[in-house]
């Protein structure tokens, strides 16, 4: 027979994997963003990669493949979430990142449209798993911080930091 | 009798109650911690336990003694972001947060201008973006104060300082009058960043032709073109000589040499003859008479 505890872990495992629905996604006016213009289209445009970015970060820290980041970060963010997975691989460890919600307020574009800043607060959920073992389940909300750059085919998160609210 | 030590034991329960919830250890954490700093954290209880430090930024696990403090060392925890905290004893699990903030002390910039050739006299034509860091690559988001400074062509240095805002600063500068090489950089207290703006001249300036017999054709010519600051346009510049005459057009481009350009062409009498360079046209000439 399992114990009352094995069976509520299953029951938190089973909430968390099958609550991963898309976050809901706020996206402030941005009326002045500095120096440029930003336009509707660029806008939709770093908003959905950003988003996408947290969706390769949730993949890549729970699989603990760094190579899934590819895709969405470049430079300095992508060297520390890097080795922040291989601390993970080296300890045993997996995290697992489901964001609930984004409040995004995108904050600054750059004169030559070389970068762009916004600031997210947002809500996810982390699992923190131990070789296997689930420690805990918490709830996070945290202001990041995003400065994304455009590569050829898309913006890519460049600076990724929470920062207190 | 007996209820008297009814009372005595209920007593003696609730007073070793907080014994017991000290023996499952928890930790005073710290608000904020500065990125690259040495801290503790205090634990309170008694027994081993584990604790775990996590966040996108970095993880952490060290192996703790309840009702001891766990010392970090200078480094060990150098990127700035929120934090998560589990300490896992073998009664219980106990679960906190923190934020790792940048150092305040900025030490390295990312600096950004553009364009890096441009044309003399551009107002608001260069632009510079500095993105400020400490010395773990973390975004110093406090406001600091980032000065920038375009000289090394005649006239005086602009120089600008601008508070960061979310860890950016940004401004604009004029390209100066003369032709020529300009330093333009960005400093963040010992941290600097140098870019190099070739200014070079702008449109030509009263583009003029004047045109001389030469055999049984014209010879064409432009007075030495310069822009409206006086630099000379540069070599290889293609000016467009245009002769018209009775409804037909032709046309010979020429590069600039040594600031002229040349060309020979048909001498019709009453042809107009007349010269461009890009954008610009310059004045026209009627040879001869109809």
């Amino acid at each position: 027979m399992k114990s009352p505890m094995f069976i509520a872990g299953l029951v938190v495992a089973a909430t968390f994997v099958f609550g991963a629905d898309q976050p809901a996604v706020r996206v402030a006016p941005t009326d002045s963003v500095g120096p440029r213009a930003l336009e509707a289209q660029t806008k939709a445009a770093v908003v959905r990669d950003y988003l996408q970015a947290w969706g390769s970060l949730s993949r890549a820290f729970e699989q603990n493949q760094a190579d899934i980041l590819d895709a969405d970060f470049v430079g300095v963010a992508k060297e520390k979430l890097e080795g922040t997975i291989r601390e993970q691989v080296k300890l045993g460890i997996q995290t697992r990142y489901r964001d609930g919600s984004h409040d995004l307020k995108l904050v600054f574009y750059s004169p030559e449209g070389l970068s762009i800043q916004l600031l997210d607060t947002v809500e996810y959920d982390v699992q923190i798993v131990d070789h296997e073992k689930v420690l805990t389940t918490q709830h996070v909300r945290a202001r990041y911080v995003a400065v994304l750059t455009p590569t050829e085919v898309r913006w890519k998160v460049r600076i990724f930091q929470a920062e207190p609210e | 009798m007996k209820r008297r030590f009814t009372f005595s034991l209920g007593v003696l329960v609730l007073a070793a109650m907080p014994l017991a919830f000290a023996q499952s250890g928890s930790l005073h954490l710290p608000k904020t911690v500065e990125a690259g700093s040495a801290f503790s954290i205090q634990s309170t209880g008694s027994g081993k336990a584990v604790l775990y430090i996590v966040g996108p930024g970095q993880v952490l696990r060290r192996s703790v003694q309840l009702g001891e403090a766990v010392s970090f060392a200078s480094g060990d925890l150098h990127n700035a972001g929120h934090y998560l905290t589990v300490l896992v004893s073998d009664s219980s699990t106990e679960d906190g947060s923190f934020d790792v903030t940048a150092a305040h002390e900025p030490a390295a910039l990312s600096f950004l201008a553009k364009p890096s050739r441009i044309a003399v006299d551009s107002r608001d034509g260069i632009s510079g973006v500095v993105y400020v860091f400490d010395a773990f690559q973390n975004l110093v988001l406090t406001p600091t104060h980032v000065s920038f400074q375009l000289s090394g062509v005649a006239g005086s240095a602009q120089t600008r300082t601008v508070l960061t805002r979310n860890g950016v600063a940004w401004t604009k500068m004029n390209s100066a009058a003369k032709e020529g090489s300009g330093q333009f950089v960005a400093q963040v207290g010992t941290a600097t960043g140098t870019r190099v703006i070739q200014q070079v001249p702008g449109d030509p300036c009263g583009l003029r032709i004047s045109v001389q017999p030469s055999g049984q054709r014209l010879a064409v010519q432009t007075d030495p073109v310069r822009d409206c600051s006086g630099n000379v346009v540069p070599d290889g510049t293609i000016v467009t000589f245009t002769e018209t005459y009775n409804g037909s057009e032709s046309t010979v481009d020429a590069p600039l040499k040594q600031g002229v350009a040349r060309a020979e062409m048909p001498a019709y009498n009453g042809a107009k003859i007349s010269v461009a360079t890009g954008v610009v046209l310059g004045n026209e000439i009627r040879w001869g008479r109809e």
